[in-house]
C-alpha cells in the first residue's frame, strides 16, 4: 500500500545514484539493486555512449530520474529547450515521477551549475509553485521538489525553510524529495533543530528521501556526497520513516565515488529502519491458484 | 527587494572572479562593493559574517566550472601548464558563462573566443587553437546524434550519382600538428600518474605537421582517424552535401594515374562505409 497519495512506489525499497565508475561493474555483474537515480540532465543527449549505458540500465532495472538545473526557483521563466529534452527523457525511462531542487540558479539564460538558495518570501514560493505546476503539466509525469543545503540566509525570508517547502509543495501540489541529509546540514550552517524541520514537513508528500554523507570545515558544513552517512543523519532518517511510512530511498554519492559494493552496502543500511511489510494474510483460493 | 532583485544581486556576485588566493574580491569588476552586496542580502550567523557566506557560492562556483573546463580541456591545460590554462579559463567564463542547462557545453564558445585572445596562449597558438579544435570536437562527437546506417544493398540501390550524407556526429579537423598523438599519449600517462598538470616542455610538443584527422564514433566509443589529403577533401565534400561524384572531384589528384584514383576512391569508400560513416539522409 502507498504511504500516502504521493508515494505510490513504496515498494521502491533502496536504490543508488547511477554514477560513471559503476556503470562497467553494473553492466557485467548485474548486481541486485532496488533502483537506481539518474541526473537527467547527464543523459539529456543526442546520442552515443550516455544513451547506450541508459538503454542497458533500463533493461534490467527501474530507474527515476533526478534533475540538476530545472531551477524552479529561478524568477526567469523555464527553458524550452530544457523542457523538451526532460520529456523525451522521461519517454524514454518512463520515469514513475521526477524530481528537481527547491532551488535556484540562473538570471537571463545565465547558468551558475550550482543550488542556490531560495529567499524563504510568499512571492518566492507563489512564483516557485508555478513553476513547478508548469514543469508538471508539460512532461506529464509527477514532480517532486528537493530540500537543498543552504550556507546563505536572506534578509527578506519571512518563514523558516520547512514552512517554505510545505507554502510551495502545496501551492504546487506536488511531492516532495525528502534530504535528510541537506536538513542536517543546514540546520548546522543555520543553527536550528534539524528534528523540528523533520517533524513540519506535510509528511503525506514525500514521495522519495535522499541520504547522504557530506563534509565538516571549522565554520560550516558543505553537501559534497562523499562521504558515508552519518549517524545523527540516519536518525533523521529513522524519525522521517517513522513519520511517513515506508518511502522510495536513495542514497547519493558523487564524488571520490567507492566501489560499487561500498556504496550500495551503505544504502542498504537504510533498510533496518524501513518496516518490513505487513505479511499478507492468503486467502484459500489465492494457496489454490 | 523582491526575488527578482536579489538574484540579480547575488548572481552578479556569484559570477565575479575570484582573487589569487581564491577568496571573494571585495568590489566587483564593475566597481560594485561586494561588501555592500552582501550586507544587503544575506544575514550573517555566529560564525560567518554576510560577505563569508556569499563567499561559500562564489567560491563554488568558479571551483564547478574551472574543473569541468579541466575534464574536458585536458590537452590544453597540459600545453599551458595549470597557472596559464586557469587564467585564461577565467577570462573565457567571465566573458561567456554559461548559457546551457548543462556544463557539457561550456567549451562551445572557446575556439572562437580564443582567435580573438591569443594573447592567453603566446608562443603556443597554432598548437593550441588545434587542441581545442580537437577537444571540443571529441566533446560534441561523444553524444552527437547519429541517423541509420546506409547498408551495402541500399548503397546499390542510390542510383549512379548518389548524396551520401555522412552520420552528423563525424568531425573532420584540418590541423596545423599531429595534436591528438599528443592527447593520446597525455592520456595513457594520466592512467598510471595522478600527479598535478605541469607545463609540457617544448620538446614534447608535436613539431608543425598539417594534419588531417575525422574524430569519430565506433560502438560509442570515440576515435581518431589520420587522413589522407584527398580522402579529407572527399569527406569534407560529402559533408558539404556535394554528390559523390562532385566529392570525387574535389581533391586534386595531381600526378596520379585514373586506376590510382579509382583505387583510392573505391577503398576509402569502402573503409568510411565499413565505419559505418554514411547514414539515411536526414528528413527533418
Amino acid at each position: 500500500m502507498p504511504a500516502n497519495r504521493f508515494n505510490g512506489f513504496t515498494e521502491y525499497g533502496v536504490g543508488i545514484g547511477l554514477r560513471i565508475p559503476h556503470y562497467q561493474h553494473i553492466l557485467e555483474k548485474k548486481p541486485v539493486v532496488d533502483w537506481f537515480e539518474i541526473i537527467s540532465e547527464n543523459f539529456m543527449v543526442d546520442g552515443g555512449r550516455p544513451l547506450q549505458v541508459l538503454d542497458q540500465i533500463l533493461e534490467q532495472y527501474r530507474v527515476v530520474q533526478h534533475g540538476v538545473s530545472m531551477y524552479f526557483g529561478s524568477f526567469e521563466p523555464l527553458n524550452p529547450e530544457h523542457l523538451k529534452r526532460l520529456k523525451t527523457l522521461v519517454k524514454r525511462t518512463k520515469t514513475p515521477w521526477l524530481s528537481d531542487h527547491l532551488c535556484w540558479g540562473s538570471v537571463d539564460g545565465t547558468y551558475s551549475h550550482d543550488l542556490l538558495p531560495m529567499p524563504y518570501t510568499f512571492e518566492a514560493a507563489r512564483k516557485t509553485a508555478e513553476k513547478i505546476r508548469q514543469v508538471r503539466d508539460f512532461v506529464e509525469v509527477p514532480v517532486c521538489v528537493e530540500n537543498v543545503s543552504s550556507y546563505a540566509e536572506f534578509h527578506v525570508s519571512e518563514m523558516t525553510e520547512w514552512e517554505f517547502l510545505t507554502e510551495v509543495s502545496e501551492q504546487a501540489d506536488c511531492g516532495i524529495l525528502f534530504d535528510v541529509n541537506n536538513i542536517y546540514v543546514s540546520s548546522r550552517n543555520h543553527s536550528f533543530d534539524p528534528m523540528d524541520y523533520v517533524n513540519n514537513i506535510p509528511h503525506h508528500r514525500v514521495a522519495q528521501i535522499h541520504i547522504a554523507g557530506h563534509s565538516r570545515y571549522e565554520k560550516y558544513i558543505l553537501d559534497t556526497h562523499d562521504h558515508p552517512v552519518i549517524d545523527p543523519v540516519w536518525k533523521l532518517y529513522e524519525r522521517a520513516i517513522e513519520l511517513i511510512g515506508p518511502t522510495a530511498t536513495l542514497l547519493e554519492w558523487d564524488d571520490r565515488i567507492p566501489s560499487f559494493d561500498e556504496v550500495h552496502n551503505e544504502a542498504l543500511k537504510a533498510k533496518q529502519y524501513i518496516p518490513a511489510p505487513a505479511p499478507r494474510i492468503e486467502t484459500r483460493s489465492e494457496v489454490f491458484a | 527587494m523582491n526575488l527578482d532583485q536579489i538574484q540579480r544581486a547575488m548572481f552578479h556576485a556569484v559570477r565575479q572572479p575570484l582573487t589569487p588566493g581564491e577568496r571573494m574580491r571585495a568590489k566587483a569588476l564593475d566597481g560594485t562593493s561586494l561588501r555592500e552586496t552582501a550586507g544587503q542580502i544575506i544575514k550573517p550567523n555566529d560564525r560567518l559574517t554576510s560577505f563569508e557566506r556569499l563567499e561559500i557560492y562564489n567560491r563554488q562556483y568558479w571551483f564547478r566550472i574551472i574543473s569541468s573546463m579541466c575534464d574536458d580541456f585536458d590537452g590544453l591545460r597540459a600545453i599551458l601548464g595549470d597557472k596559464q590554462f586557469h587564467g585564461l579559463v577565467i577570462a573565457y567564463l567571465t566573458e561567456h558563462p554559461s548559457t546551457s542547462f548543462t556544463l557539457r557545453n561550456l567549451g562551445s564558445k572557446l575556439e572562437t573566443w580564443l582567435r580573438d585572445h591569443l594573447e592567453y596562449v603566446a608562443g603556443l597558438e597554432d598548437l593550441s587553437l588545434d587542441m581545442v579544435k580537437l577537444e571540443w570536437a571529441e566533446v560534441e562527437v561523444f553524444d552527437g546524434p547519429s541517423l541509420p546506417k546506409v547498408t551495402a544493398e541500399e548503397l546499390t540501390q542510390m542510383g549512379p550519382d548518389p548524396l551520401l550524407q555522412l552520420q552528423p556526429y563525424i568531425r573532420l579537423l584540418k590541423l596545423t600538428a599531429p595534436v591528438h598523438d599528443l592527447l593520446l599519449k597525455l592520456r595513457d600517462r594520466r592512467r598510471n600518474d595522478d600527479a598535478p598538470v605541469r607545463k609540457l616542455p617544448s620538446r614534447s610538443l608535436p613539431k608543425a605537421q598539417k594534419t588531417y584527422l575525422a574524430v569519430h564514433r565506433l560502438e560509442n566509443s570515440v576515435y581518431f582517424k589520420d587522413l589522407c589529403p584527398d580522402a579529407f577533401a572527399m569527406l569534407s565534400a560529402l559533408q558539404k552535401e556535394c554528390t559523390v561524384s562532385e566529392a570525387i572531384e574535389a581533391p586534386e589528384w595531381s600526378g596520379r594515374s585514373e586506376e590510382e584514383i579509382s583505387a583510392a576512391v573505391r577503398n576509402n569508400f569502402a573503409n568510411w562505409a565499413s565505419l559505418g560513416w554514411f547514414c539515411k539522409p536526414s528528413t527533418e
